[in-house]
């Protein structure tokens, strides 16, 4: 995966309440490949209509915000199925953070699997971006991970809080996989045991 | 009486048990004693493929075709993709060596219904599949939880996962249930109270009077819907209820094992003086049959009140959402929801296919004729077939309903069965999101009873005003 240090971009507000991932990518969009790509069926259904033309209210199709990069989002974001290319979508779209008040649980796993930073805004950030994103359109942000900091207009600085090891597993961007796979004599060890405390729990 | 500080709940027993080691960030590596996978995790299996990686324990390993099987309705035009969807993970079953149920076997069906009706789910394990409505085993005292393609690889690749511990709820429903209302209404009702959110960092176990009476089916339909209440953890003691659904199902234990295994069980639930984050109660007696109006899981009100308005909602946020729903769903503020009429039901999902559940749909469609298009879709083929066995086809196919194969069908609509742009469905299921059932449909959550209503008044009904009939 993709890691993650700093990055800087624009702002887009998507502020409504339990955006789920059935908004963020329809369900019949699942079988693609991963190869494929998922951009342009990000907000699919929000960002056109049922003959494929853009929905001018929707923010990705207002000028200024096209090239977005930091989603400013509102509570419950990333709510509902499991589905990882929710995660994928707003990678390939161009997405590199998003910035909310609270996630879906596996949603908000699924990102730091991917090297999509997830920001838990506490309300005074939260109102900080969204009054940023309502004063201007196109306005642009810096985040950096090392520092744990948003930068709004150069000069104005907020700290953010996030866990260590999801900071951690962004700032490496590496596969967990493999680290574990350096654990197997121990996954090993563990199973026998297991087993044999357990042989109900064994395979059938 | 065991020290404070030892007491443990019923989630710590079995999550301490499977800890193989902790890391200094917190977060512990978790063995993983079930995985079930299906037709919608193909990514998951990519990228093993892609790094070279094979699937370490097959034999801890389930799969079954659901979410892109055909129930045999109209054949559109990618119908054919979707077959190959579904044949693709019968050829990965056999490259890597696991069990998976096709098309045609008796065996296959929802994951969420398969997985317990074969034993392959047993109290004091940990299973994951890729799916959010994973917490539904946990309605049989397993650890169980929804997982992402990347982790799905992880579980494939090493038998493992990196988790942290969730915080806990408890959620008490004492009480009894009134007559005509159903564990799917309870469980409306626990999302009305908490929020969709209000689940979020925890795992939830349902206890109290109401919860000990519920048939594990019921019990299935309560902790299939905790991710709806934002939890990815849904789950109940385990007890005789429980055991004597489990005895001599093909994949649970026997004989001697069967004993070792009851011997380990009776020890999982939580301690007396075990401490929960947070506990909510609910007088389940007051509980009344429940509908969603709007496109999240929270936005139910019970059958005798009226579209909510968002007028009277204080919070900007939710009066928003609120507004943005009512608009979706072309409802009026202060319409009652006896007075909305539909066009289609369904009855069917990892929620509400099960054999319970569809003989409450039948015992409201007996005699009746469906004013609707409406479809039941069995949760697997041994369902299926026992619903044949009751004559319940016979039934609902007298009524005017289609009976169907089994699947996930109208609740993700990716396997051809789609409510259209505009119409409104009355559906078992368990998400009402905008789209959910396809592009620009609207969905209205009930329990299979209350779908058999709609279908045959037309509109949301209150059961109670029919049960006595028919």
């Amino acid at each position: 995966m993709q890691a993650f240090h700093r990055h800087r971009g624009v702002l887009v507000p998507l502020l409504g309440t339990n955006i789920d991932t059935d908004q963020i990518v329809p369900a019949r969009f699942l079988h693609r490949p991963r190869s494929a790509g998922y951009g342009n069926q990000l907000f699919h259904d929000l960002r056109y209509d049922g003959s494929s033309a853009e929905r001018p209210e929707f923010v990705l199709n207002q000028s200024g915000y096209e090239d977005g990069s930091i989603l400013v989002g509102g509570p419950n974001f990333g709510c509902g199925s499991s589905r990882e290319h929710a995660v994928w979508a707003l990678l390939d779209y161009g997405f590199r953070v998003v910035i909310a008040p609270s996630f879906g649980d596996i949603f908000f796993n699924n990102a730091v699997n991917n090297g999509l930073l997830t920001i838990v805004a506490d309300d005074a950030l939260h109102d900080v971006l969204t009054q940023a994103t309502q004063a201007e359109t196109g306005g642009t942000a810096e985040i950096d991970l090392v520092d744990r900091t948003v930068t709004l207009n150069g000069d104005q600085r907020f700290a953010f809080n996030i866990e260590d090891h999801h900071r951690q597993a962004l700032l490496e961007g590496a596969s967990e996989i493999e680290m574990t796979l350096k654990a197997l004599d121990r996954i090993r060890a563990f199973e026998a045991g297991h087993f044999d405390d357990k042989p109900w729990a064994g395979p059938r | 009486m065991q020290p404070e500080h030892t007491a443990k709940t019923l989630f710590d027993k079995i999550w301490d048990a499977h800890v193989i080691e902790t890391r200094a960030d917190g977060s512990s590596l978790l063995f993983v004693d079930r995985h079930l996978v299906h037709d919608a995790t193909s990514q998951a299996f990519d990228m093993i493929e892609d790094a070279g990686l094979t699937i370490r324990r097959p034999d801890l390993t389930l799969g079954t075709a659901d979410h892109y099987a055909s129930t045999g309705g109209p054949i559109d035009e990618n119908h054919a993709e979707r077959a190959a969807i579904v044949d693709r993970l019968a050829k990965r079953a056999r490259q890597g060596d696991f069990t998976t149920y096709g098309i045609g076997d008796e065996r296959q069906g929802i994951v969420h219904v398969i997985g317990p009706e074969l034993g392959f789910t047993l109290p004091g394990t940990v299973l994951v599949c890729g799916d959010s409505h994973t917490a539904s085993h946990g309605a049989l005292g397993a650890l169980a939880f929804g997982i992402g393609a990347s982790e799905i690889a992880h579980v494939l690749a090493t038998q493992t996962l990196w988790q942290r511990r969730p915080r806990q709820m408890r959620i008490t429903v004492d009480g009894s249930l009134k007559r005509g209302v159903t564990a799917k209404d309870l469980v409306l009702q626990v999302i009305r109270q908490i929020g969709t959110a209000g689940g979020t960092g925890f795992a939830i176990e349902y206890a109290g009077s109401v919860v000990r009476d519920l048939s594990i089916e019921e019990r299935l339909t309560v902790c299939n819907m905790s991710i709806e209440a934002g939890a990815r953890f849904g789950m109940v003691e385990p007890d005789d209820v429980t055991f004597d659904y489990l005895e001599g199902r093909p994949m649970a234990p026997s004989g001697v094992q069967w004993h070792q295994a009851l011997e380990a069980w009776r020890s999982l639930k939580s301690d007396v003086n075990a401490v929960f984050d947070k506990e909510i109660t609910i007088d389940g007696s007051e509980i009344e049959p429940t509908v969603t109006w709007g496109t999240s899981p929270e936005q139910a009100v019970t059958i005798s009140e009226a579209v909510p308005d968002p007028a009277s909602e204080a919070d900007p946020a939710r009066r928003e959402a609120m507004q943005a729903a009512l608009s979706y769903m072309d409802l009026q503020p202060g319409t009652p929801v006896q007075e909305i009429a539909i066009d289609r039901v369904f009855i069917g999902s990892c929620t509400n296919s099960r054999i319970e559940d569809l003989r409450a749909a039948a015992a409201i469609a007996k005699g009746r004729k469906t004013q609707v298009p409406a479809i039941v879709v069995p949760g697997s083929g041994q369902v299926k077939a026992q619903a044949e066995a009751e004559g319940l086809d016979r039934i609902f196919t007298a009524a005017g309903f289609e009976w169907r194969q089994p699947g996930c069908s109208m609740c993700v609509a990716i396997n051809g069965d789609i409510v259209p742009p505009g119409k409104r469905c009355a559906s078992t299921s368990n998400r009402n999101f905008a789209g959910r059932q396809g592009v620009g449909a609207r969905t209205h959550l009930v329990s299979p009873p209350m779908a058999a209503a709609a279908a045959i008044t037309g509109r949301l009904t209150d059961i109670r005003t029919l049960d006595t009939a028919g």
